[in-house]
């Protein structure tokens, strides 16, 4: 599904340079659910940011589900993210003047679809979500969690092969964190490959892999019984 | 191609950001009003100009004749200068098609009578032509007419006014007047956008006058348009020739100013006129493009301002999908049609002004300012392509903008 090798990746600042990451060699495959931990500046945004094609690598490969990235220009890489990967984010990034219909239609927008048929799926996935009754409100008219699954069901509308996560519970509260890791777990259970930042370990412990970095390099990289969070709920 | 969700996009992003919109709108709407009054207060600049020269036609010329002031080839000084209908003839033949029309006005003032009514009038000998230098309108009847040249007949075409004065609310026409005891038919009356004064003069066929009062074929001063198609420059060029045959066929000492003079004195007027009036046509627009050219900027400035403001959404959508060409559609897009609309009502603003007070500026010498409808259309055509300049260096900006900095938290 996703193939890394030797990936480099360097930052100026001022005259030198930061190297963020140094090497980094991961693979998953279809269906997995990895958390990528780490201190802050340990390079896990800077990874993420290059899997989900918002960052270009310095150095090194990167294959997704058969496609090298590289050298992409900025259509080609809008084509991509569009078609490839959903993604998720602390805050949430919905578009504060559209409603909760609209921001899910808005990927479907960017891939041709007709309005017609871009807002009945849009409405299926704020149903899949349990948010029917808010597709007519703003962003600004939900909760914090409520818009976290308003991005959600963006993320999944395009049917991406790969969800990217960056820090999905940090904004929200221990027990909507818990709801919303619940659902992502379930999106999993469906089969999505899901890759996720975080640096809190209750979080990554409902993954199924975590993945350690520091300093830019992988520290450790093991298979962790997943907790579930339905239990919390 | 039409991208009805593309607009839907554009007109929810104003719909909903209403205070942007209306605040980059404002810029416009002033500077196409500004630029609307203008061109308006120019162009009544221009009418003022052609109504001064209404008087007479704007390419008439006076060639006057009087008494000579130097000795020259024996003659004396002080000798009179008396041209004939020959002359007329020499003229047309040695000027040609630079002469349009040609006519002797032998004028002096009478006691005009019709009944009981009476009053003095400025008896004016002339020749067919006359009509279109002097651009007397007839109201009724006809003018002087070649057969009347011939005939020598006791008709005469009076003015408006002097219809009015003599025969009170009575038709002048068929009627006949008695200038200190003759007896003329009134044949035409005629109307004259040159004032009261032009209105108060009776004309009558000059062969006519010379018959009955000179005895002989004098025929007072002449009056003639020059070809319309000369440049002023040309024109007075060709009073200059004029002056020097004349002078020479009358045996007048080339440097006497007396014997004959041309009126020039139009002509020089005219040239520093249109010297205003071109200096005025050459500025007002460049004050005009300025003023847009400030518009454009202000709403650049705001475009610019505004894709700051949604870097962040700009972003997401990027994140999302969005090639850079649909970030540029959708900004560019947003700044014309603010730019359109918004001109567009400043545009109707300025007409509207211009309408207002427009008539109350006749004395700072602006006349019926107003815009006329292909300047309107040139507008509409500057405020879309303004629009685009305006928008597209900020969407360009937009379209660069990399979504990871975009989305950067906090």
């Amino acid at each position: 599904m996703l193939k890394i090798h030797q990936l480099h990746k360097s930052y100026p600042i001022g005259d030198s340079s930061l190297h963020v990451l140094k090497g980094i060699d991961l693979s998953v495959k279809e269906g997995e659910m990895v958390a990528i931990m780490g201190s802050s500046g340990s390079g896990k945004s800077t990874l993420l940011n290059i899997i989900g094609m918002l960052d270009e690598a310095d150095e090194g490969e990167y294959i997704l589900d058969g496609l090298p990235i590289k050298d992409l220009t900025e259509k080609k890489a809008a084509v991509y993210r569009n078609k490839f990967l959903g993604f998720i984010f602390q805050s949430f990034n919905l578009i504060n003047y559209k409603t909760a219909l609209e921001n899910v239609a808005l990927p479907l927008y960017y891939q041709g679809m007709k309005r017609a048929e871009r807002q009945e799926l849009a409405m299926f996935h704020l149903e899949k979500v349990g948010l029917t009754d808010w597709a007519k409100h703003l962003p600004k008219e939900l909760s914090g969690g409520q818009n976290q699954r308003v991005a959600i069901a963006r993320a999944l509308a395009a049917n991406p092969k790969l969800l990217l996560a960056d820090e999905p519970t940090g904004a929200l509260d221990t027990k909507t964190s818990y709801e919303i890791m619940a659902f992502i777990q379930q999106l999993n259970d469906e089969g999505k490959t899901i890759l996720m930042v975080t640096h809190e370990e209750d979080i990554a412990n409902m993954c199924k892999r975590i993945v350690r970095l520091r300093d830019g390099i992988i520290m450790e990289d093991t298979k962790v019984t997943q907790v579930r969070a339905e239990q919390y709920v | 191609m039409f991208d009805l969700d593309l607009w839907r996009e554009i007109f929810q992003s104003i719909n909903k950001n209403k205070t942007r919109a209306l605040l980059s709108g404002f810029t416009v709407a002033f500077a196409i009003m500004l630029f609307t009054i203008l061109f308006g207060i120019a162009n009544g600049l221009e009418n003022t100009f052609e109504k001064f020269f209404i008087r007479r036609a704007e390419n008439a010329i006076n060639i006057r004749f009087g008494t000579t002031s130097k000795p020259y080839k024996g003659l004396q000084i002080g000798r009179q200068i008396q041209p004939t209908s020959a002359d007329l003839i020499y003229l047309k033949k040695e000027f040609g098609d630079n002469i349009e029309y040609i006519s002797s006005k032998i004028s002096r003032g009478y006691q005009v009578k019709y009944k009981k009514q009476k009053g003095g009038y400025t008896i004016s000998g002339v020749s067919p032509d006359y009509q279109y230098i002097e651009k007397a309108e007839i109201e009724d009847g006809r003018f002087i007419s070649l057969k009347d040249i011939y005939t020598k007949d006791k008709v005469c075409v009076i003015g408006r006014l002097v219809e009015e004065d003599l025969f009170l609310k009575e038709s002048a026409m068929g009627k006949y007047i008695d200038l200190e005891g003759v007896q003329y038919k009134v044949v035409g009356v005629y109307s004259d956008g040159g004032g009261d004064s032009q209105e108060r003069v009776i004309y009558a066929p000059y062969t006519t006058i010379q018959r009955l009062y000179l005895g002989n074929d004098d025929i007072g001063n002449i009056s003639l348009t020059y070809n319309p198609n000369l440049s002023v420059d040309q024109a007075l060029a060709l009073v200059k020739d004029m002056t020097v045959k004349l002078k020479n066929k009358f045996d007048i000492a080339p440097n006497d100013q007396r014997g004959i003079r041309i009126g020039d004195g139009v002509l020089n007027a005219k040239k520093r006129l249109d010297n205003i009036s071109s200096g005025l046509g050459a500025l007002i627009p460049i004050i005009g493009f300025g003023t847009l050219i400030a518009g454009i900027l202000g709403i650049s400035n705001i475009m610019i301002f505004i894709v700051k403001e949604r870097t962040k959404e700009i972003g997401i959508r990027k994140a999302l999908g969005a090639s850079p060409k649909s970030i540029v559609s959708i900004i560019l897009l947003e700044s014309i049609l603010i730019t359109a609309i918004t001109g567009y009502i400043g545009l109707l603003i300025g007409v509207g002004i211009l309408k207002a007070v427009g008539s109350s500026l006749e004395r700072y010498f602006i006349t019926n300012p107003s815009v006329n409808s292909s300047i309107l259309l040139t507008a509409t055509i500057v405020l879309i392509i303004a629009g685009a300049i305006a928008g597209f260096l900020p969407a360009k900006r937009a379209s660069k903008i990399k979504p990871i900095i975009a989305l950067r938290d906090g």
